[in-house]
Parts: structure tokens; C-alpha cells; sequence
């Protein structure tokens, strides 16, 4: 009876011990328990799997999936952090830069900012395509000068007062559309996302003026998805000593807490059913590649 | 004569993009000389952890499969060798196949479910905002 429960136990609990965690591998595979037939079963998976979403609104998104594997939750996490596409600046074209604020480091500050566009409507740029076209590019221009204020007070050190223009924000930056994009994107739809981050600050007699195009790519994107929780389990138990021996904790292994934070392009929902989609698309690669393989 | 251990490559990939001189080719198959299809290293290009792992666990879960694993090979090239052992009835090849086709499958379940989820939120929700006027 007792072996029994250790069986189970093993198979779908990860236990925290007072200092480490013990069964944290996923151990049921075919061959590996006698009387347990643990060969793919897409049913049974189907059967057992269930999704609850906790919270939604429209940034953040927290929700349960139950009866799937660490591997596979795993890449759901890894592809919503690095591998769905969005829209960002790739290319500056700086024409004059006398700010204090490197080119290089500008350009860097330039591509993180998240810029609100549907990346699904836009293609992949091809490789040593230096123009870009109107299918695959957003062209941004920010040109901002900063000019001494001439009816600011004689003893005033307020920067606000005393200069025009010395802070760049997001809101400087006027979208230049391409080709028919002005057609397909309304006026005020294709813009950065907030209009208040600080680009750089200028003082009177500088100025910046670029030319930023931005494609369609993937990389970082401020997506926080935690799964599971384990900080916050409290662990406090293991400091009393008459309850240490009596209290077991152990997690159960399928049961995953995603919470997803998106930068604002697309609402959060998009983006879990973006990352599906992508992991789809690189099955599909895979298997058109064999296909083709076998073809000769 | 070669020894029977050298590994003789079998390069199957596809390769596109000619005009550029650029090779891409996505998927290698490589065989030791003198085993039979049952033992296979496959090299996927451009892939890391993400697909590596959950194809693993797709891949193991046949019981068939006899042994699979994945490492990539450095941090700095970005591929990943996949090795199918199968017990002597399938192919290596069969299961990578069978393995991706699940891996699919679970997908399209998962967005399935998961999109149903959605919907049933934003429906509760919104019938617990008309409750309230």
C-alpha cells in the first residue's frame, strides 16, 4: 500500500524538502513503471487537459493550464518571451545628432521602444533588402530642437522654464507613411505605444533629427510569464522543529500558473495564441522538410 | 577503406535560396555506417531548448522509442542534435515524424482550449457587467 502511494507520488508530485527538491524529472515514460501504460494517449491528454483563466484584463493575463508536461508549457514560455513577432526600430538613419546622447546609444534607446502596430500584418523584410517596401516597414521620423525661452524670469533655474523643447519624449516621433499605408492604417492607429518615455534631453543649440524604419522581428519583448510559482510557497515549516517531521510539501508536477504582462502591441490573449501558433509553425517546418526529404 | 565506425554523413537537407550562395538547410540526418535505420542523429538548424525538449518528451512517450535526447551542441551555435534510438520495428525517422505530428496535435488542442477559456471569461464578464445596471 505504502509502495503504491510512493509510486504515485513519484510520478506527479515535485516534493520541497527542507533543503532541496527531490522528483523534479518527468519520469513517465513508456517501460518505466510496470502496470502503468504511459504511451502517448492524445484522449486521455485531451481528456485530462483543462485551461482556467483567473484574471484578464487588458495588459496582463493570469491563467491555469492543468495536464500538460513541463517541456511543453516550457516552450509556451520561451517562445512568449523571445519568439513572437513584433514591430520594432531595426534601422536609424541619423542625418544630424549634436545632443549629448551618442548615436549608437540613441539608436539602442530607439529600438526598445515598443511601437503599436499589428506585427500580423506585415511581412518578414528580406535578407539585403536595405530600402524596405510598404509591406514590411514603418518609417518614423523625430526631429526635435531645443531653443533657449526667451520670456523665461532672469533668475530662473528651472530647466522647464528656461529652455523649449529640452526633453524628448515618444510623442516627438511622427509616423511617415510609406507607399499605401496611409490607406490601410488610420490616422493615429501606428504610433509607440506610451507617449511619455523619455527619449533624450537636449539643451539650446542641439538637436536631434533621424529617420527610424522599423520591421517586423522577433527577439525580447517585455513579457513576464512565470510558471509555476515557487517563491511563493512558504517554506516557513521547516523552521519548526516539531512540525518538520509531520509535514510533507510537494507540488503537483502538471498544474502550471502563467502570468503573461504584454508591452501593449497586442493584448495578452494574442500573444499566448500567437506563441501556440508559432510552436505549430515549427513542427510544420520540420515535417514539410521531411516530407520534401523523402520526396528524393 | 574507411573503418566501419567512421560516421558517413548523409546530408538531406533542403536547400534554398541559391541565387544567393546562401545555404538553409533546416534539418541533417546523420548515420554511423553499418546500422540500420533504427539509430538516427538528426541536427535541426535555427532550433534550441523550446522545441528540442518538448519533441524529447513527444518522442519518448512512444513506446517504441528505446531512447531519445537532445543537447545543443555550443551556446554559441544556435542547433541542436536530436538522436532517435527505436527498438527495431520503426524507423527513426517514422517517429521523429510521429513525434512532431503529436507535438502538433497538443497544440492545436491546447490553442483550442485555451481560446474556448478566453471567451468564456469575457462572456462571464460581461454578463456580470450588464447584471450590476
Amino acid at each position: 500500500m505504502a509502495a503504491a502511494q510512493a509510486v504515485e507520488e513519484m510520478r506527479t508530485r515535485v516534493v520541497l524538502g527542507e533543503f532541496g527538491v527531490r522528483n523534479v524529472h518527468t519520469t513517465d515514460f513508456p517501460g518505466n513503471y510496470s502496470g502503468y501504460d504511459d504511451a502517448w494517449d492524445q484522449d486521455r491528454f485531451e481528456k485530462n487537459f483543462r485551461v482556467d483563466v483567473v484574471h484578464m484584463d487588458e495588459n496582463s493575463l493570469e491563467f491555469d493550464m492543468v495536464g500538460i508536461d513541463a517541456a511543453i508549457a516550457n516552450a509556451f514560455r520561451r517562445i512568449l518571451l523571445a519568439e513572437v513577432p513584433t514591430m520594432a526600430v531595426e534601422k536609424v538613419l541619423v542625418y544630424n545628432n549634436t545632443s549629448i546622447v551618442q548615436d549608437e546609444i540613441l539608436a539602442h534607446r530607439l529600438g526598445l521602444i515598443p511601437i503599436h502596430a499589428d506585427p500580423r500584418l506585415f511581412e518578414y523584410r528580406n535578407q539585403g533588402d536595405e530600402e524596405g517596401t510598404e509591406i514590411d516597414t514603418l518609417q518614423f521620423r523625430l526631429q526635435v530642437r531645443c531653443t533657449r525661452n526667451p520670456h523665461a524670469a532672469k533668475d530662473s533655474s528651472d530647466p522647464n522654464e528656461l529652455y523649449v523643447n529640452h526633453k524628448v519624449y515618444t510623442r516627438h516621433m511622427t509616423w511617415v507613411p510609406l507607399g499605401n499605408q496611409a490607406d490601410l492604417f488610420p490616422e493615429g492607429t501606428v504610433r509607440p505605444v506610451h507617449d511619455d518615455i523619455l527619449i533624450a534631453q537636449l539643451r539650446p543649440g542641439q538637436e536631434i533629427d533621424l529617420l527610424m524604419h522599423c520591421v517586423k522581428g522577433i527577439g525580447k519583448k517585455v513579457a513576464r510569464v512565470a510558471n509555476p510559482r515557487l517563491d511563493t510557497f512558504s517554506r516557513e515549516v521547516f523552521r519548526n522543529e516539531k512540525l518538520k517531521k509531520v509535514v510533507r510539501l510537494a507540488r503537483v508536477r502538471d498544474h502550471y500558473i502563467f502570468s503573461v504582462e504584454s508591452t501593449g502591441v497586442l493584448p495578452p490573449d494574442v500573444l499566448v495564441s500567437e506563441a501556440i501558433k508559432v510552436l505549430m509553425g515549427k513542427c510544420r517546418q520540420f515535417l514539410d522538410e521531411l516530407d520534401a526529404v523523402q520526396m528524393d | 577503406m574507411e573503418e566501419d565506425q567512421e560516421l558517413e554523413r548523409k546530408m538531406s537537407g533542403v536547400k534554398t535560396s541559391m541565387a544567393e550562395g546562401e545555404r538553409k538547410t533546416a534539418l541533417e540526418m546523420v548515420q554511423a555506417a553499418g546500422t540500420d535505420r533504427h539509430c538516427v542523429t538528426f541536427v535541426l538548424h535555427e532550433e534550441d531548448h523550446t522545441l528540442g525538449n518538448s519533441l524529447r518528451y513527444m518522442i519518448m512517450k512512444n513506446p517504441e522509442v528505446e531512447f531519445c535526447g537532445y543537447t545543443t551542441t555550443h551556446p554559441s551555435e544556435s542547433k541542436i542534435n536530436l538522436r532517435i534510438q527505436t527498438r527495431g520495428a520503426l524507423p527513426a525517422v517514422e517517429s521523429f515524424q510521429r513525434g512532431l505530428t503529436e507535438l502538433m496535435n497538443v497544440c492545436q488542442h491546447v490553442l483550442d482550449k485555451f481560446e474556448a477559456s478566453i471567451k468564456e471569461y469575457k462572456d462571464q464578464k460581461a454578463s456580470r457587467n450588464e447584471a450590476t445596471f
